[in-house]
């Protein structure tokens, strides 16, 4: 079944805060291999010039891909999730994520249409401080593969 | 420092194991069964337990970091996800094989890198490309 186009368009506002804390930005830099001092200490963080220490670049996917799941599991939009991939990534980073940041998250569905038998969802979501200073756009296509 | 059109970042090369995939799924809360559980992944018609697209998309990124030495440089990154890593239970892994070039210098005192991954001969990502700041 295809995914319903009346979705397009559809806006889902922020449904929690994320607070950024050293130990996650830590943790995640471990599992990817990176030993860059600008994610674990404070001090070579506060030398290059932030506040504190720094989070690598494809961080947000923690937040990120959990909205994208409380979308597709809306069982109105029609999307099988078994049969979803993603297709897409792509951040715009207006100011590096740090620790000590409250973030929201709020997703637009951008596009949906169906190509060569397969479904294709476009979102983004505005990543902003609690305060509303914009720190991140997210993009992503996701695609969900025909029977 | 200088970038000029063409200049090559260092490559990095990752053997991806399964324990980093259950590291990587701690970490980024991604507990989609197909990135540790065999059976799973076979049920659902994949060769084997395959890496998530987003480690793939981090490790590039780190790639970049290391050689800016500053992570807060990366402006912008994006990837296409063109075919899965597929990671063997033992202790080699997968290897997954980035390469960089700079594809454009712009005025506004950024720089176009244009990003290769390769695994098993192929590439794995496609329209790879991260905007950093020169300075």
């Amino acid at each position: 079944m295809p995914l319903d186009p009346s979705f397009i368009g559809r806006t889902y506002p922020p449904t929690s805060t994320y607070e950024v804390s050293r130990a996650k930005i830590a943790e995640f830099a471990d599992a990817i291999g990176d030993d860059s001092p600008l994610y674990r200490d404070p001090a070579a963080a506060e030398a290059a010039g932030y506040p504190d220490v720094i989070a690598p670049p494809t961080f947000l996917t923690i937040i990120n891909l959990a909205s994208i799941n409380a979308i597709v599991a809306d069982p109105e939009l029609g999307l099988d999730y078994s049969r979803m991939v993603h297709g897409d990534q792509r951040f715009t980073h207006h100011r590096p994520v740090r620790a000590g940041d409250e973030l929201r998250l709020t997703t637009h569905i951008d596009d949906i249409f169906v190509r060569a038998g397969n479904d294709f969802l476009s979102v983004h979501a505005d990543v902003e401080t609690v305060d509303g200073e914009p720190v991140c756009t997210t993009y992503a296509q996701l695609v969900v593969r025909g029977e | 420092m200088s970038m000029n059109v063409g200049d090559e970042l260092p490559g990095l090369s990752v053997h991806v194991t399964r324990d980093q995939l259950v590291r990587y799924a701690g970490a980024s809360l991604d507990f989609n069964p197909i990135h540790w559980n065999e059976r799973f992944a076979t049920e659902v018609g994949l060769p084997n337990v395959i890496a998530h697209g987003m480690l793939t998309m981090a490790l590039g990124g780190r790639m970049i970091s290391d050689w800016l030495g500053d992570p807060g440089r990366v402006v912008e990154y994006g990837v296409r996800f063109t075919r899965p890593v597929v990671v063997p239970d033992d202790a080699e892994g997968a290897l997954v094989e980035f390469t960089g070039k700079i594809g454009e210098v712009r005025d506004d005192g950024t720089a176009r890198v244009d990003i290769t991954a390769k695994f098993d001969g192929k590439t794995v990502l496609g329209k790879a490309q991260a905007v950093v700041r020169v300075a």
